[in-house]
């Protein structure tokens, strides 16, 4: 895992210095809230509905028990007592006061964390897949690039007030656990004929009002070329990106009026422009330093199955059923990754409590080599446990209340905080997303829908990425009350892919029978156990589920 | 309203002549790209200091051949948030080479001044009467930048790479 040096600390204690004088002068009265803004928005300070929200950043996901630690002590005194995980490996805390958070930030800074650029119409946290430098499917582990993008675009002078927010994210295995298609630059690590690994770069995905998947817009740029042809795209995406209206500022609105090729061409242009002294190149040494922080742990050598493990599992049901759901292959013998489900029945999906927080420290500390990650699916990961520890390690999630067997299914949803917490909210998306768990209340009938993505938003900004859920829920505001609309056939993986809106909306009550039906109808119509509802609706079409959708009686 | 050149006050002997307006004969002015484009050669012929006010959507490439006789070149922020600016003084500066004074006016507020700075502005017009002090803090909050940019700061990469290889020497 990185470490800060003294550089990087000396960084994020100079920003908590100066957002603590910014909140001086706003409480002060010499600071317009308009002026304020896009400094507390750029510190990752929301002005909810009910009190300020502080978004801190996980860049690339990657937390450790220390981290925990603190995010756990800040839970408890600045918030009441959780947080709030996000689709892009955030945490947010919904009952910050202002005045705190300075002192929040400085608590941070202490663990080598920070909110810088968490918010606002800048490079956002760069994002990757919880599972790197464990699966066995990538090409390299690529934390590295995270990190070097997340210390390029940290206060980049020219890229502080873009046309609208931007977001990167970057994957180097075959399955694309990072949803980079959905975002606005998604890096793609491969590798060339020469055997060097470099990025295929797509640019223009993104959800919101009008969502696209990002088009490759260079199929290979090498190591050494990366910042320099980020810039590129942030130069011409600055310049030229649209200002006028903020729903059309993204830059997938630019490469789509532009096309790919107009928007390549230009990017090209503005690269081969760059002076020499313009090209972004770190020294070797430097990206050798900072890719030592990532060497793998010290793993044991042990055999790939594990006797006491087989043997609990035949002893225990419940054991069995959460390892088959919620543990992920390891590229080492004798070791698996653990998906900690945040999204037991009937609470906030995402949501974790202080406690929570502490016991898996605890465990990651014990049993987990001290690497926890985040995950876009609002869950927590272990990326590297013995198998011979998952037994210890699930009676001990179990004791907090976070041994959920439900990763990858039906219950384990993606759901935006809505109208509960957030003032841009049409409808609420807690209650329908607990509704929709409730379906799934019988972990065997759970088991036999098997994987299934379910995504709800509570207003039109897609917070909780609905148009790529399997199934896809979206709220919307119609004449004051609360309606639902039906979306099929997202997905954000390799094969990513937008829904489609299926119909009229639904209203609150009507939401969650109308997927059972669809579920029925699936489970119906599927070739086998194994067809998968994502597959079945390729093969069959929407046209049956949309039927079950409607069928009410 | 103060216009501080590196962070101090000075007297502000230039005006912007609106698109349409005669100029009068003495003094120093600034002018629209557009109308810079199509009298340059009068502007230049004037014994007194010409200069451009670009607007956020003005490409800065198109003065290229004038910049060794322009004096000053003004970027308009129109609204803070619209950043073309920063784009554009980084593409005078470090593409084109320009050298001459590069002034930010409009919506300018104390906590763009460090990226202002960064991107090569070295004038601005401040609101304020604590004006001077402001630009002195706002400039000074990071010593520790990550980007290489037009104010040629050293960064952290470079440094860490000197600091490795002196550390080998001692």
């Amino acid at each position: 895992m990185y470490r800060y040096d003294e550089f990087d600390d000396t960084l994020v204690r100079e920003r908590a210095k100066q957002f603590r004088g910014q909140v001086a002068r706003r409480l002060a009265g010499e600071l317009k809230e308009e002026h304020f803004k896009p400094l507390r928005l750029q510190n990752g300070v929301y002005l909810q509905l009910h009190a300020y929200m502080l978004r801190i950043a996980i860049p690339y996901g990657q937390l450790s028990p220390v981290k925990l630690r603190k995010l756990a002590m800040i839970a408890e005194r600045y918030d009441k007592n959780y947080g709030h995980f996000t689709t892009r490996q955030n945490i947010q805390f919904n009952w910050i006061k202002l005045a705190d958070v300075p002192e929040v930030l400085e608590h941070l800074a202490d663990v080598e964390m920070h909110a810088i650029q968490t918010s606002g119409n800048c490079i956002r946290n760069v994002t990757s897949d919880h599972l790197a430098g464990a699966n066995a499917d990538e090409i390299e582990d690529p934390r590295p690039w995270c990190e070097i993008i997340r210390q390029w675009s940290t206060f980049h002078p020219e890229f502080a007030f873009l046309p609208r927010k931007f977001k990167i994210a970057v994957t180097a295995a075959g399955a694309d656990r990072a949803a980079v298609r959905v975002h606005d630059i998604g890096l793609h690590m491969k590798r060339n004929a020469a055997g060097e690994t470099g990025f295929e770069v797509l640019v223009g995905g993104g959800l919101g009002r009008t969502p696209y998947l990002g088009v490759t817009i260079r199929d290979w740029v090498s190591r050494q070329d990366l910042l320099s042809y980020l810039e590129a795209n942030m130069r011409v995406y600055n310049r030229h990106g649209r200002r006028d209206n903020k729903y059309k500022a993204r830059i997938k609105i630019l490469v789509n009026e532009l096309g790919p090729d107009e928007y390549r061409r230009q990017v090209d242009e503005e690269f081969a422009n760059q002076n020499a002294w313009e090209k972004v190149v770190l020294p070797q040494e430097e990206v050798d330093r900072i890719t030592a922080y990532f060497a793998p742990p010290l793993f044991e050598a042990l055999p790939g199955r594990s006797e006491d493990f087989e043997k609990a599992k035949r002893l225990d049901h419940g054991l069995a059923r959460w390892a088959r759901n919620n543990l992920r292959a390891h590229k080492i013998a004798g070791y698996t990754s653990v998906h900690i489900s945040l999204k037991p029945q009937g609470v906030p999906p995402g949501d974790c409590s202080a406690d929570q927080m502490r016991a898996v420290a605890d465990i990651a500390e014990r049993y987990g080599l001290d690497d926890v990650r985040v995950a876009h699916e609002q869950d927590l990961v272990l990326a590297h446990v013995k198998l011979d520890d998952v037994p210890t390690v699930y009676a001990a999630l179990k004791a907090a209340g976070l041994a959920s067997s439900n990763a990858g299914l039906g219950s384990d949803l993606i759901a935006c905080p809505g109208l509960d917490y957030c003032n841009l909210a049409n409808a609420r998306s807690i209650s329908v997303a607990n509704e929709i768990q409730a379906i799934f209340a019988d972990p065997g009938y759970e088991d036999e829908v098997g994987t299934l993505h379910v995504n709800i938003s509570g207003c039109i900004n897609a917070c909780g990425h609905h148009h790529v859920g399997h199934i896809g829920v979206l709220g919307v505001d119609k004449k004051g009350e609360e309606f639902y609309q039906i979306l099929l056939g997202g997905r954000a993986d390799e094969k990513a892919a937008i829904g489609d809106i299926q119909g009229p909306g639904l209203r609150h009550e009507e939401v969650a029978p109308a997927i059972r039906r669809m579920i029925e109808r699936y489970m119906s119509l599927r070739a086998s156990k194994s067809e998968k509802f994502i597959d079945a609706l390729a093969r069959l079409g929407q046209a049956p589920f949309k039927e079950a959708l409607y069928a009410a009686a | 309203m103060p216009l501080l050149k590196n962070g101090k006050p000075v007297d502000d002997v230039w005006a912007f002549v609106e698109d349409g307006n005669e100029l009068s004969p003495g003094g120093c002015f600034t002018v629209s790209l557009s109308r810079f484009l199509s009298e340059h050669d009068m502007l230049l012929g004037r014994n007194e200091a010409v200069g451009v006010r670009l607007e956020p959507a003005d490409d800065p490439a198109l003065l290229a051949e004038h910049l060794d006789r322009l004096h000053l070149i003004e970027v308009a922020f129109p609204k803070y948030t619209d950043g073309r600016g920063y784009s554009i003084a980084n593409l005078l500066r470090r593409r084109l080479g320009y050298a001459g004074e590069l002034r930010a006016v409009g919506q300018v507020l104390r906590d763009q001044l460090n990226f202002m700075v960064r991107t090569g502005f070295d004038a601005v017009v401040l609101n304020g009467d604590d004006a001077e002090e402001a630009y002195r803090d706002a400039t000074a909050y990071f010593s520790e930048v990550y980007q290489a940019s037009a104010d040629e700061r050293e960064t952290v990469f470079q440094k860490r790479h000197k600091k490795k290889t002196s550390q080998k020497v001692a």
